[in-house]
């Protein structure tokens, strides 16, 4: 029974669940149906409303990206425009520079490595030098010939001369006419002359063999006959010996004319001390550098405190004040912790190192 | 000859005899007798009388050193060995000691025996300067006597011809100094010694050379070359030419110094073998530089070339003036139009041509007409050639027409009426050679008809004369 009611109770919920479940259902699926429109509607609002924004934001870079574009495009340009126009200054240069260059290597090379005019000049100077070599050469070629002349006809009159000489007794006298003067022609003949003038050449006087025809003779075979040397110069033969017991007149003479050596002592003079111990004064005097006397040492220098040089203060000798700086540097003394600034009128031609030049070359 | 060997032995015991003057006098026969033959100087030396004679050279009277000295030098001329043979009995260091003597005589005849010992060979030169010859021998150059300053002058000559560094010595010595104050002097003989040793000296090199001209020769030498003496003109001669072959600063030098004038006179006046060192002289200088070449040429040298080329028998003479000739003109056309004016051309190539002469003329002479004619635009000198030369030097003067005629009409009308047109068409070329090419270039600076004419008569000639 109570089951039965159970059930019964609760077949009856259930048919009221049922039936209000049937009843909500299809009020739930309406309401579905609703909800999904409903949402259906919403998103496709919410998809029109993002798709405006992403639009719209798309507009807006894409002038953002035109404008930045636009900007490095013209910056390229101006780059190039910039570079063509150097190129082209710069080729111009060149070409100035090439014709500066032209114009001086030809001027360079016309003046002095391949001067024509210089040239000629040379080549006239030489000519000129030429002719005047070739007259001294003439000159002295004719003086060498007139010497020879004037020494073959010394020597011809010399030798007509000695002639003569030898032949003295030839002359003619007042009875006999002499072989030259003959009675038939009108004036005496020119030997007939040199014999009148010549003096009759004398026996003992050999003349002296002329140097100049030892020269010419050949010395090579050895042709002269060998002599004995003599060993001293003997006394002249002419004078009588004197009578007695005399020494020989050569060791006489050797004696008399011996010249004198005299001893050491001789030889020095009386005063010679004197006269060296004087000279020692004068040297002494001459290699002084000054004539002050050595003064004594006084007292007035005691108590001056030695003032080491620069050099042996420092600690390892060379020091580099006066080398490497030129003040001196205390930092225990200083207010703050820094050293002085530097501020120094800049100079103004330093200021311009690298940049006294126009600056349209630094674009490249 | 037997019989002389002989006599060697019945002399040599005559050379131990006590009287001096017997000693002295079979020195002396010895002496003759090996100057004499040369077989005669090696029976001396086989019969061992050398050692004995350089002992007794350093003891005895001066006579007898003579003597001695001058059976040394009897033997050392003939050849090496036989001086070889001096060397090694130890004969140089009593020479050398000999050169020291006071006697003039004495040293006259042992720098005589030193200069013939060291004339063969250098090792023997070197030997002689190692027992201390050199400085000896400029202390000679400086005694007064003529005789010995000669034999010093001429020994040094033949110490320093061997090679550089016996120059240098005979240098280092101070010989130049005195060598050059000895030219001044008016012995012939003399200044003909002087003049080969300093040209021995200069000769081997830039700095030699130098030394030699520092030593302010150079006016002085030109004297020389007008001296009446042949010899010593020779040698001035060879002196220029040793000075001026080194370098162009030297020969600049000389030029500046009017040596190219003096020399050019020497060459005028002498005759034969005398002419070749001046010859070669101009050769020289003119190799140098074109500046150079055209000094020798403004001072009148080519017509002294000219005359020796065509005047001289010798060939080496001859080959010396056609090298000489060749170097002037080969720098410039300038050059060369001096030299083809001078109407030397055809002279060189019939040297060139003829059989009779030597192969180091041909050789010269075909090298001097090309080096000449490969810068001559002189055409008037160049057309005799035309018709005799053979094709390797046609090659040559064609190819200097094909080069002048396309720019010049006054030069091809000449060409044309001098008949070398014709000329040229006669010539058979290989097609595609260097000689076909100039060919076709003159014909291409004349018109068709022309040329056509040439081919085919005589007449074509007349025929241009009229057009």
């Amino acid at each position: 029974m109570l089951t039965s009611n159970v059930t019964f109770l609760f077949s009856i919920s259930t048919i009221k669940i049922f039936t209000t479940f049937c009843i909500f259902r299809s009020v739930d699926e309406y309401r579905k149906k609703e909800y999904k429109a409903a949402v259906k509607i919403q998103s496709w609002f919410r998809g029109c409303r993002v798709r405006a924004y992403i639009r719209y934001l798309n507009n807006m870079i894409i002038i953002i990206q035109k404008w930045w574009r636009g900007y490095q495009g013209r910056r390229y340009f101006r780059k190039m425009v910039e570079t063509a126009y150097f190129i082209m200054k710069m080729n111009f240069y060149n070409e100035m520079a090439v014709r500066i260059q032209k114009r001086w290597r030809g001027y360079y090379v016309r003046k002095y490595t391949h001067n024509y005019y210089a040239l000629k000049k040379y080549l006239e100077a030489i000519s000129v030098n030429n002719e005047i070599v070739r007259k001294e050469l003439n000159e002295y070629a004719e003086m060498k010939e007139k010497e020879k002349e004037k020494k073959d006809l010394e020597k011809k009159e010399k030798e007509k001369e000695h002639q003569a000489r030898k032949m003295h007794y030839l002359l003619s006298t007042e009875q006999i006419a002499g072989i030259y003067n003959s009675p038939f022609s009108k004036s005496a003949d020119p030997m007939e002359l040199l014999l009148r003038k010549s003096k009759p050449l004398s026996h003992s006087q050999q003349p002296a063999k002329n140097h100049l025809i030892c020269e010419l003779c050949d010395r090579s075979n050895c042709t002269r006959s060998p002599t004995f040397p003599a060993a001293q110069p003997l006394p002249p033969i002419g004078r009588q010996k004197p009578q007695g017991p005399f020494r020989d007149a050569a060791e006489v003479l050797r004696q008399r004319y011996k010249p004198l050596e005299p001893t050491l002592r001789v030889a020095a003079s009386i005063n010679s001390l004197e006269k060296a111990r004087e000279e020692i004064k004068r040297e002494e005097w001459r290699n002084r550098v000054h004539d002050n006397e050595f003064l004594p040492f006084s007292s007035y220098h005691k108590n001056e405190k030695y003032d080491p040089s620069i050099h042996r203060s420092g600690k390892y000798g060379q020091e580099t004040y006066g080398v490497k700086h030129f003040r001196e540097v205390q930092p225990k003394k200083w207010i703050a912790d820094k050293d002085f600034q530097t501020v120094l009128p800049s100079i103004v031609l330093f200021e311009r190192f690298g940049k006294t030049y126009s600056r349209t070359g630094q674009i490249v | 000859i037997v019989a002389l060997v002989g006599v060697m032995a019945l002399l040599r015991p005559l050379l131990l005899d006590v009287v001096p003057t017997i000693q002295q006098t079979a020195a002396l026969a010895l002496g003759r007798l090996a100057s004499y033959n040369d077989e005669l100087a090696e029976a001396v030396v086989k019969g061992d009388i050398l050692p004995q004679l350089v002992c007794s050279l350093s003891e005895q009277n001066r006579f007898y050193k003579k003597a001695a000295a001058f059976v040394l030098r009897a033997v050392g001329k003939h050849s090496p060995q036989l001086a070889q043979a001096i060397v090694q009995c130890g004969a140089l260091e009593t020479l050398v000691i000999c050169l020291e003597d006071f006697d003039p005589g004495v040293k006259e005849a042992a720098a005589w025996a030193l200069g013939y010992i060291a004339r063969h060979n250098s090792e023997l030169s070197q030997a002689v300067v190692d027992a201390g010859a050199v400085p000896l021998l400029v202390l000679c150059i400086q005694e007064p006597e003529i005789a010995l300053k000669r034999i010093a002058a001429s020994t040094l000559s033949d110490i320093s011809k061997h090679s550089p560094e016996l120059a240098q010595t005979v240098v280092d010595a101070g010989a130049i100094a005195h060598l050059a104050q000895m030219i001044l002097n008016p012995d012939a003989k003399l200044k003909r010694q002087v003049l080969s040793a300093l040209s021995q000296i200069a000769k081997h090199s830039v700095d030699l050379a130098e030394l030699v001209v520092e030593a302010e020769i150079f006016p002085v030498v030109l004297t020389c070359l007008k001296d009446s003496d042949e010899y010593v003109k020779k040698n001035g001669a060879t002196l220029t030419r040793e000075i001026a072959k080194h370098t162009p600063e030297l020969s600049q030098l000389i030029v500046n110094a009017g040596g190219v004038a003096a020399v050019i006179d020497c060459i005028g006046s002498c005759r034969g073998t005398v002419r070749l060192p001046g010859i070669m002289m101009l050769g020289y200088v003119a190799a140098h530089s074109e500046n150079l070449s055209m000094a020798v040429i403004v001072s009148k040298g080519i017509p002294p070339l000219c005359t020796c080329l065509i005047e001289e028998n010798e060939d080496h003479i001859k080959a010396a003036a056609a090298w000489a000739l060749g170097q002037v003109g080969r720098h410039t056309p300038e050059h060369a139009r001096a030299v083809a004016v001078a109407n030397v051309l055809p002279t060189l190539l019939s040297m060139y041509m003829d059989t009779h002469s030597s192969e180091d003329l041909q050789v010269k002479a075909k090298k001097a007409l090309k080096n000449i004619l490969q810068k001559c635009t002189y055409l008037p000198a160049l057309e005799p050639l035309l018709h005799d030369a053979p094709p390797n030097i046609l090659k040559h003067i064609v190819g200097q027409f094909s080069k002048v005629l396309p720019h010049d009409s006054k030069a091809r009308r000449l060409f044309v009426t001098t008949g070398g047109l014709k000329k040229v068409q006669e010539i058979k070329a290989e097609p595609g050679s260097l000689l076909q090419e100039y060919i076709n270039t003159i014909n291409n600076c004349y018109p068709e008809e022309i040329v056509r004419q040439y081919l085919k008569t005589p007449a074509g000639e007349k025929l241009v004369l009229l057009s």
